[in-house]
């Protein structure tokens, strides 16, 4: 037993050196140079400034941005900080109330929208802070998003094929739109396609959606 | 389930199936002390650790009980190790947000869950633990408790294969605990771990970076050593996340690619042991058995979850929502799932995980339809679906004696398992591994449902909040980690009864099954005759099926009924 003791005590704080400060300084190390943004969090920058990551989420709600889909984190959506699902059960009162609000936000944003709404958009996903969309959801804002910015809709059909991420090996995961890197796009086609003047339809003035859904 | 999902699934499960061949092979080579390719890069490694540990220690055979002894002897001191640097975080070094040290009730939880292969967390990582505690206490923890697990096994198998010096020795635990952390787990992490960076996981001792929004307002967002954490936690069948959203953090796991690899990484040593069990006992006819019965399961279960996921729930069929897949989306239960992962990936990946008792996930369980929320608590129920690295396979095989026993008194032959009797010793011990399982589900469940701060932490009510607290139990029991996370548990009681029940569920359940393996071990072999009752047949292996059912159905069907059943019968009214 004494012996055990001994034995064991060297074992693990040379194990514990080993595995939990040379292998992930190693590989800190290797992902620094060889892998840099990747390992540093795949963050996105307009002239230099963060302005967030490819891989987190944000809480896009402006009419003339594709919206992200609703966030369970706390105290605010998207908190990267906090990352959390609802963890609502599907007998949940609550889950109804919140699918049905945000069925209602959406029609209200775009009264013209016709169609069921795809699923992702309006349930919260696992972590809180999914990047993306799915390519139905993004399709559903698409008259919304071109009536908001002047963006003629095939630009931004053409917009969305570019910014979806195809399944691995055409069959594994599924075909989804990243809504940061596509809202960054509508920002810099923005800034060369003002709308016409006073053009913009009644939902574009409303203020955006705020609060937690 | 989607034409595109099925092929999914079937390619994920040949290349595991296919993978854990060869593996096994290699493990059986590593464990007999038999020359590896990874010699040449590993033996520096090895002398240095035989140096300061003393030849003469790890050159020493051991007999169960010494096996045992200094099983528990390493791990309660990764234990303590484990509680000190997480309670003492606050004046360690690496620590960017200035995180302080966790209280004592939560370092104790944590502990007991990491060392027993658990990874059931009462916190969030991006909130709570320093980059050095994430490292120094959370990856170490990682690779030490799957080794333990893995060459518990070990010792099982040599045990198994009838020494000669009648279970003298079982081999060394150190020496076999460094070699499996430098012969299987350390060079896998190293090979995959960049692979995962490749995909986006972050690796950096940058603690955070903020981003200032282009519709204005920040964002802080939480980095770390993500990457090599996510490997071993798939690798070793450990589970906790680096995150609190654990794998449906797109940090932990970004891409449709990451999630195969790391479904992979689960899947391999287990799948793999049963294999490596075929070898070193000499009996590859019954661990073809073995392997057929719980691959079997497996399948199952991954069709029953998948299917139940993608048929939705009747509140977002009802709200006029897209519920069937195609035209760009994948319909089904979104609710808590990542669309890169869509319904497939998201109920493949969860069933693994609970079937391999890793706990990692990557969707929100407590947001699944009952019947796919059932499929994980039944698997962990019965806990030989695979299992976790090691006991896994010990599990089933302790149902094997079992088996073998009522099939004895059936047909009124004396029960005889890899040619050594079963008698009274075996099978007193081999019920009471099983049975410890069940009892400390079940009692602290009723306790929790009894009590008035057991209930209060309810995240939803009604049938799915008394199944919050019977799969956190089950979880803790099954050492998978995984949760109903609605469930607040992170009260002084809940770390409490939570973290002894992981306690009890790892080792109580090791060291009798080291007895049983020791038992059998001293016993001479009994010739075969034509009497003897073949376990290496179809047959049996439906026998063997039929007891884990029956047993599993006696223990769990009260428990299952009141919680995910009667609330797939309130949902689904209609059928």
């Amino acid at each position: 037993m004494m012996h055990d003791l001994k034995a064991a005590t060297i074992l693990l704080l040379f194990l514990a050196a080993l595995t939990g400060l040379v292998y992930p300084l190693a590989m800190t190390g290797i992902g620094r140079e060889v892998f840099p943004a990747r390992a540093g969090g795949s963050l996105m920058r307009v002239g230099g400034r963060v302005v967030g990551s490819r891989l987190i989420g944000q809480y896009f709600r402006g009419n003339g941005y594709f919206w992200s889909r609703p966030s369970a984190t706390a105290p605010v959506p998207y908190n990267a900080d906090g990352s959390s699902p609802s963890n609502l059960s599907p007998d949940n009162p609550v889950l109804l109330r919140h699918v049905g609000a945000r069925v209602k936000a959406l029609r209200a944003a775009d009264p013209g929208a016709r169609g069921r709404v795809p699923v992702d958009l309006v349930t919260s996903s696992g972590s809180g802070l999914d990047p993306d969309i799915s390519l139905a959801a993004a399709r559903y804002q698409l008259d919304r998003v071109a009536a908001c910015t002047g963006i003629a809709k095939s630009r931004l059909q053409a917009l969305l094929a570019r910014y979806t991420s195809r399944p691995f090996a055409a069959f594994m995961g599924e075909p989804v739109v990243n809504v940061l890197a596509v809202n960054l796009a509508l920002d810099r086609l923005r800034a060369r396609h003002r709308p016409p003047g006073g053009g913009a339809r009644g939902m574009c003035r409303r203020t955006p959606v705020s609060g937690r859904m | 389930m989607t034409a595109n999902g099925f092929w999914q699934i079937a390619l994920i499960l040949a290349v595991a199936f296919a993978l854990s061949v060869p593996f096994g092979r290699y493990l059986a080579r590593v464990f007999r002390n038999e020359r590896t390719r990874l010699d040449p890069l590993m033996d520096p490694v090895d002398r240095l650790l035989g140096r300061i540990v003393g030849r003469r220690t790890l050159g020493m055979p051991m007999g169960w009980k010494e096996y045992a002894i200094s099983m528990l002897v390493t791990n309660g001191l990764m234990g303590l190790l484990i509680y000190l640097i997480l309670s003492g975080q606050g004046l360690l070094p690496l620590n960017p947000l200035k995180f302080p040290g966790l209280n004592p009730f939560l370092a104790f939880n944590t502990a007991a869950s990491f060392i027993t292969n658990t990874n059931w967390q009462n916190y969030s990582g991006e909130t709570t633990l320093s980059l050095f505690s994430q490292m120094a206490a959370i990856t170490f923890a990682m690779f030490a408790a799957a080794a333990t697990g893995l060459v518990v096994a070990i010792a099982f198998f040599r045990a198994l294969a009838a020494p000669a010096d009648g279970g003298r020795n079982l081999g060394n635990f150190y020496q076999d605990f460094i070699r499996a952390l430098t012969r299987v787990l350390l060079p896998l992490c190293l090979v995959i771990t960049p692979v995962l960076v490749w995909q986006g996981s972050p690796e950096t001792l940058h603690g955070l970076a903020v981003a200032h929004l282009v519709q204005g307002g920040v964002q802080r967002i939480p980095l770390g050593p993500v990457a090599g954490l996510e490997t071993i936690k798939q690798l070793g069948t450990n589970g906790g996340g680096f995150f609190g959203a654990n794998s449906a953090h797109p940090y932990e796991n970004p891409t449709p690619l990451t999630n195969v690899i790391e479904i992979l990484l689960m899947m391999l040593t287990s799948l793999s042991l049963v294999v490596t069990f075929g070898i070193m006992v000499g009996q590859r006819r019954l661990a073809r058995v073995m392997y057929t019965v719980m691959a079997l399961m497996l399948v199952v279960a991954i069709g029953v979850a998948v299917h139940a996921e993608q048929a939705g729930t009747p509140v977002l069929a009802g709200s006029g929502l897209m519920i069937h897949p195609g035209h760009g989306q994948m319909g089904g239960n979104m609710v808590g799932k990542e669309t890169r992962f869509g319904i497939t990936d998201s109920a493949l990946f969860n069933t693994v995980s609970t079937a391999f008792t890793t706990g990692s996930v990557n969707s929100a369980l407590d947001s699944y339809t009952p019947l796919g929320g059932m499929v994980s608590l039944v698997q962990m129920m019965l806990n030989c679906v695979f299992g976790g690295k090691g006991v896994g396979t010990l599990n089933f095989l302790m149902y094997g004696i079992f088996a073998v026993f009522i099939a004895g008194l059936m047909v009124g032959r004396t029960p005889e398992f890899l040619g050594k009797k079963i008698e009274r010793r075996e099978i007193v011990l081999a019920a009471l591994a099983l049975l410890v399982h069940p009892l400390i589900i079940l009692l602290p469940t009723a306790w929790a449902l009894a009590s008035p701060g057991g209930v209060a932490a309810l995240g939803n009510t009604a049938s799915h909040g008394l199944s919050e607290i019977l799969y956190a139990f089950t979880s803790a029991a099954a050492n998978n980690g995984s949760a109903f996370a609605g469930l607040n548990a992170n009260t002084p009681w809940y770390n409490t009864a939570l973290g002894l029940v992981m306690l009890l569920g790892r080792y109580v359940s090791i060291i009798l099954m080291l007895a049983v393996g020791g038992s059998l071990a001293a016993k001479p072999a009994v010739p075969s005759t034509i009497g003897t009752l073949r376990t290496d047949t179809a047959l049996f292996g439906g026998f063997w099926f039929a007891t884990i059912i029956v047993v599993g159905a006696l223990t769990f069907l009260p428990a299952l009924v009141l919680g995910p059943l009667a609330e797939f019968f309130l949902l689904y009214p209609h059928g």
